[in-house]
């Protein structure tokens, strides 16, 4: 049996069922990152003294890392591009970008964290290193995610191209909401974190 | 019918591709001031502000341009509406035990 409304837009919502699908998840994302930071607003508003990011983390990495995320939100957004003008090849290309980019970021991240467990920072430290590793590491979570699903579609599920390509076009567009959705927590957590 | 179809299709996506690379350098430069802004060592609730301020400007560039909200459906915006305002409610509980009204440390 087929699964209805992958291409075909369901006449009471005008949507694809799978972009409501991702829509919602997106939602219930914003939730989970919502209650972090909301702890760290209770964290920090309750604390006597709190130091700032740039006492303890490497801004120009996080910067750099800002660059490197936001880079990759546009070959993203290249990559579903290039479906709609019917450029597999070029594509694969933006695709590779976008995966490529998600690794350095995480490369960049993993000297990070490399640089603090060796000078003894733990998220055991204090409330502030506590609430970075669980924002961070939750976010590098995404990350990879992100990166398994988009691997799947330069890969193996790239099939469907040649079968189906409006509905691999749709999945792509939704991975990608998925991507920004990333890009724009990093948005928020880079000056949350670094620099305040 | 169906090439003149499909020439609109390719330079309306054309347009898009155009719109991405300019906000692409919005972004950028907008990184840019933020961190510059943060080596001035304003006072924290101004510090606080202006972050934030940025960093709304470049997720609405994004929310609206590469996740293409500026031109969603209804349902979408419904769905989003509601999350704002749990979003809303759920940062507003810390800022609300902190005052006076609500202070719940004893």
């Amino acid at each position: 049996m087929e699964i209805p409304y992958t291409v075909e837009v369901r006449r009471d919502t005008g949507l694809t069922n799978g972009k409501i699908g991702i829509w919602l998840f997106l939602a219930s994302e914003v939730m989970l990152f919502g209650a972090l930071f909301a702890s760290y607003i209770l964290i920090r508003t309750g604390a006597p003294t709190w130091p700032r990011g740039d006492s303890i983390l490497n801004v120009p990495l996080a910067t750099f890392n800002t660059i490197v995320l936001i880079t990759s939100s546009v070959t993203m957004v290249m990559a579903w591009a290039s479906l709609m003008r019917n450029r597999f090849s070029t594509f694969r290309l933006y695709m590779g970008a976008t995966i490529l980019l998600g690794g350095v970021f995480l490369v960049v991240k993993y000297f990070e964290y490399s640089h603090k467990f060796h000078d003894h920072l733990f998220p055991s430290t204090n409330n502030f290193l506590a609430i970075y590793f669980t924002l961070t590491g939750l976010h590098m979570l995404h990350v990879m995610g992100g990166m398994a699903v988009n691997a799947y579609f330069l890969g193996p599920g790239s099939k469907l191209w040649k079968t189906n390509p409006e509905w691999f076009t749709n999945r792509v567009e939704h991975s990608g909401l998925f991507w920004h959705f990333v890009d724009l927590v990093w948005i928020f957590l880079f000056p949350t974190l670094y620099l305040l | 019918m169906q090439a003149s179809t499909t020439t609109d299709h390719a330079a309306d996506i054309d347009k898009h591709v155009r719109v991405y690379i300019t906000v692409f350098v919005a972004l950028m430069v907008l990184t840019i001031v933020t961190v510059a802004i943060s080596r001035y060592h304003l006072p924290v609730p101004l510090a606080v502000s202006v972050a934030l301020l940025v960093a709304t400007i470049k997720g609405s560039l994004v929310a609206c341009y590469f996740m293409h909200l500026i031109s969603e459906k209804k349902l979408i915006y419904a769905v989003l509406a509601l999350t704002a305002f749990f979003f809303a409610v759920l940062l507003a509980l810390p800022v609300l035990t902190h005052s006076d009204g609500f202070y719940i440390h004893q």
